[in-house]
């Protein structure tokens, strides 16, 4: 061995080459790549990329697209609802199955498995079973209720509703195994206290427990967040973004412009929009979770 | 019923001191209005949450003629497995009619060598970090972890210009270099966890036996880590597998995997639907992660939740 | 639950009868009988496993017994759930209620069960003071420390105005230092508040110093039921004769032939007080490292031996000398300041009257 220290760089050579791929991915392709769509969203580039610069033009036509306003809109509102319902509906499962019961790798197995298929999977046998005339609103009428009405694949109010339907059947069971987890690492002397103190078992659960898994919840958010941006797959099967705009979503728009109808620039444009949205949230989360473990 | 006369307190060997009132253990009927509430919702639950798979392998064994005749939740009177022949070997996705296995096999060759690079390159990532950090390592990782977050539409595009450059668009092992990259957060971060989890004293151990990088991984961690490497298998896999984003973007007609062809079958045929082959494919398409995740039980699980615990 | 107090359970507090706890086929707790003395501190004293907890659990409420009663201040409470019992229960892990603040942990019990809200702010300031939480009452249990932390457990047992305390190890979670501390505040809690205390522990020195009796607990069966210092005195069998005491007693064995033990040393039990009239056979000598007499003590005493001094630990106040007799270890305690050396040969001398005899079939003192 040389008695000279070899200079830093060329320490652990193995190391950095095995590092490589990150590197290369983390600097290329994510700040990268991103770097050149949000560069190129300001060009107008149609069938190819042009660097013709073109100001904010993109954005003006962005935000005049009432198609665009629409799935920002619609993405809001499924956001939302899937939030709220998943947490909800997440917990009370995993409450119900954190009851010492019989079989509870069973149900938890039945509320799992939707999670292992694709959405478009999950799409397309949600888009058969509301099928108006051979589905659900179809069998309601033919056992006698002839004014029943549930068609919300063609029904721009309802079709939301589709969307939710599909979505929560697929995403709860990710949702209820987190809480599940973070129940059962509620110290069990906390759940002795409150019988001594006679409190009642849903009182518990609502106002010792639930503030006790706030890491758990947060955690949930941002899962569930991050997957809502990425909406795409599930539009695509179940309502092919209708009927009309009534449930286009960011992430169709900005496929459809950008393969099908040769429009680049806005495809660009709505892409570093939705960039926008995430770091908007996830930055100001990392500096309130990270920022202040750095520092201390 | 009389009381016992009181006896001192010693230790026990002493003739029966119960009095009368309540003894033992509290009798308990085996239908509680509390158990006929929990297991009522998990029924009615369990029942909306198999609904859909009822539905799919009930539509997928009916005729034709049966299914136009509405009732979406019966079994069908006469079985036939003709929607899944027709699915499997003569549907049609544009020009070509020899069904969905075309798109199982690209799906198989697309899984398959992504599934490797990408565990064996986040693997020895997340040992690197662990072990042998250098200047630069963890600012490194977390813009990688950041990277998870970003949308990816805002970087599929420059992405399909290098393919291009490199000559790989279109190509099954294009798409498989894009899993590989777009499976590095979660998959380095899973080992990155699982190694640093490890006593450091072994990797001490092993440096001061003489080992060197590749080494100590081969012969010492791997052997130790086959549960996450298992975990990690079933994350890809079926993450990749269920992939429609990526498949549809970087492929060909004739390398479509099985989700996007599926989804032409269903939505994009023209003429009249036949249902129950749309839903004999849609079941195929989705019986391989199932399949995983029935085998794999407690090992799912296990690997979702390592995904959700990040930073 | 009846209501009418039994004649039988006149002065007890507590009483537990025939008491059994099956898991399965395997018996935690086997015909248990146990009376509490109004006002009495008892400490439950044993090993893991023991069924000291399991036994305090079913006091509370908290496990079912397969069979027997237990009966609280005169009540049935066999089948009476826990906040129905009149108990209070203090926790290894404080399991305080995280999200809120010392004084939402002492009223939260009270608001629940619909007390006038003057009634529970009357209770809280009474807790408050007689535990120092005053300046504690607004913070949250994150902020407050180990010590602190158990004294709010205490007192959300004080405000619910009940008899009985119950004490699952309450001090294990703490330094050495703050268990001390701690163990003292104890005391005089009891000693101002003259509640009866049940408390679990597998620590002899907390026994020792909080009891006024202790229930030496091994294999869901009580080993024996008394004053602490009778136990250290008077052990009733081998278990409870080497649990108690540190270092533990020396034992010898032998054979009890008349009134006299031989082993490796004769000594005729005189002054011994026998249980029954003896009888011969096997049996155990035991005499504890301090109650062995040394130097001009020795001289007099009834029994003497030499025996040779293999090893010598000085800890200060006192030396711990390592001797053997026969082929058994014979520990001795003497005094920090004696001039003793490894290898010395001094003369011993022991006293029947300070001795414990066992059979050696059964483990009883003889």
């Amino acid at each position: 061995m040389s008695t000279r220290r070899p200079s830093s760089l060329l320490r652990n050579p193995m190391a950095k080459l095995a590092a490589v791929p990150m590197v290369v991915t983390a600097t290329v392709v994510f700040i990268g790549c991103s770097l050149w769509t949000v560069v190129y969203s300001f060009t107008d580039s149609k069938l190819l990329p042009r660097a013709n610069f073109d100001g904010f033009a993109q954005y003006d036509r962005l935000w005049s697209s009432s198609r665009w306003i629409a799935s920002v809109e619609n993405l809001a509102i499924y956001g939302i609802l899937t939030l709220l319902l998943s947490l909800t509906l997440g917990f009370v499962f995993a409450a119900l199955l954190d009851q010492k019961i019989r079989g509870e790798n069973v149900f938890r197995s039945i509320i799992l498995y939707p999670y292992a298929l694709s959405f478009i999977v999950t799409g397309l046998v949600w888009q058969w079973i509301l099928n108006p005339d051979l589905g659900i609103q179809g069998m309601v009428r033919a056992a006698g209720w002839e004014s029943f009405a549930f068609d919300p694949l063609h029904t721009p109010g309802l079709v939301m509703v589709a969307l939710l339907m599909a979505g929560l059947w697929q995403g709860t069971g990710l949702v209820t195994v987190i809480m599940l987890a973070g129940l059962r690492g509620v110290d069990e002397d906390i759940w002795k206290a409150s019988r001594v103190d006679g409190i009642p078992a849903w009182k518990t659960y609502l106002l010792i427990v639930v503030p006790i898994l706030r890491p758990v919840f947060v955690t949930s958010v941002v899962l569930i967040g991050a997957g809502i941006v990425k909406l795409y797959d599930l539009v695509v099967a179940l309502t092919g973004g209708g009927p009309g705009n009534a449930s286009e979503v960011p992430a169709k728009y900005v496929y459809d412009y950008m393969f099908a109808n040769q429009n680049l620039g806005q495809g660009f444009a709505a892409s570093t929009m939705m960039l926008l949205a995430v770091l908007v949230i996830v930055i100001p989360w990392a500096v309130l979770e990270f920022g202040g473990k750095r520092r201390g | 019923m009389a009381d016992v006369a009181f006896t001192p307190d010693q230790a026990s060997g002493t003739p029966a001191r119960t009095l009368a009132g309540p003894v033992g253990a509290r009798p308990k009927s085996r239908i509680t209005p509390r158990k006929v509430m929990i297991y009522g919702a998990l029924g009615l639950v369990s029942l909306y949450w198999l609904l859909p798979l009822w539905v799919m392998v009930m539509t997928s064994l009916k005729g034709m003629p049966e299914i136009r005749m509405g009732n979406i939740f019966a079994p069908p009177v006469e079985v036939t497995f003709q929607p899944w022949v027709k699915a499997w070997a003569e549907a049609c996705t544009g020009l070509n009619c020899d069904g969905l296995s075309r798109g199982f096999w690209n799906s198989v060759a697309i899984v398959v060598p992504s599934t490797v690079l990408s565990i064996a390159v986040a693997s020895v990532n997340g040992y690197a970090l662990v072990n042998w950090k250098f200047k630069g390592s963890e600012v490194f990782f977390t813009i990688l972890i950041f990277g998870a977050f970003i949308p990816y539409q805002v970087m599929i595009y420059p992405i399909v210009v290098i393919l291009r450059e490199i000559g790989l668009m279109g190509s099954v092992w294009g798409l498989v270099l894009v899993h590989t990259v777009f499976g590095m957060p979660i998959i380095t971060l899973l080992f990155r966890n699982y190694f640093a989890s490890l006593p450091e004293e072994l990797f001490k151990a092993a440096r001061v036996d003489g080992a060197g990088f590749w080494g100590i991984f081969l012969r010492v961690l791997v052997p130790m880590s086959l549960p996450i490497f298992a975990v990690a298998m079933i994350l890809q896999i079926t993450g990749i597998w269920n992939d429609f984003l990526f498949g549809v973007i970087y492929t060909k007609p004739d390398t479509y995997p099985m989700t996007v062809q599926l989804n032409n079958i269903v939505n994009s045929t023209q003429g009249v639907k036949e249902y129950n082959v749309n839903m004999a494919a849609t079941l195929i398409t989705g019986l391989v992660p199932l399949s995983i995740y029935l085998i794999s039980g407690k090992l799912f699980v296990r690997g979702i939740a390592a995904g959700a615990v990040k930073g | 639950m009846l209501d009418q107090s039994h004649p039988a359970l006149d002065g007890q507090s507590v009483s537990i009868r025939d008491l059994q706890l099956d898991f399965g086929s395997v018996s935690v707790l086997r015909d248990l009988n146990l009376d509490i003395h109004k006002g009495e501190f008892l400490v439950l004293l044993g090993a893991s496993g023991c069924g000291k907890s399991t036994l305090l659990n079913c006091i509370a409420g908290l496990l079912e017994p397969t069979g027997g009663q237990i009966f609280i201040e005169g009540k049935n409470v066999t089948w009476a759930e826990p906040s129905e019992r009149g108990i209070g229960m203090v926790f290894q892990s404080y399991a305080l209620y995280p999200q809120m603040t010392v004084e939402g942990n002492l009223s939260f019990g009270l608001k629940n069960a619909r007390l006038p809200k003057d009634e529970i702010a009357k209770r809280v300031a009474r807790a408050a003071e007689i535990l120092h939480l005053g300046p504690l009452l607004k913070r949250k249990p994150a902020a407050l420390s180990g010590g602190q932390r158990q004294r709010v457990a205490i007192g959300r047992a004080l405000v619910r105005d009940v008899d009985v305390f119950l004490f699952d190890e309450p001090l294990s979670n703490l330094d050495a230092k703050l268990r001390a501390e701690l163990r003292v505040e104890l005391k005089r809690l009891h000693n101002s508040l003259d509640s009866t205390m049940i408390y679990v522990t597998h620590d002899q020195v907390e026994a020792m110093t909080l009891a006024d009796r202790i229930a030496i607990m091994k294999g869901g069966v009580i080993q024996q039921l008394a004053a602490p210092l009778e136990i250290y005195n008077r052990p009733a069998n081998l278990y409870v004769a080497d649990f108690i005491g540190a270092p533990p007693m020396n034992l010898l064995r032998g054979d009890l032939r008349g009134s006299e033990f031989r082993g490796a040393v004769t000594v005729p039990m005189v002054g011994y007080d026998f249980a029954a009239p003896p009888k011969d056979g096997a049996a155990v000598f035991g005499i504890r490292p301090e109650h062995v007499l040394v130097g001009e003590a020795a001289a007099t005493a009834p029994v003497r031996t030499e025996v040779t001094v293999e090893i010598v630990e000085p800890m200060g106040a006192d030396t711990l000398l390592w001797t053997r007799i026969g082929e058994d270890d014979f520990r001795i305690r003497i005094d920090g300041q004696t001039p003793i050396r490894g290898g010395d040969r001094i003369t011993i001398g022991l006293d029947p009257a300070r001795a414990s005899l066992f059979d050696a079939a059964t483990e009883l003192r003889l």
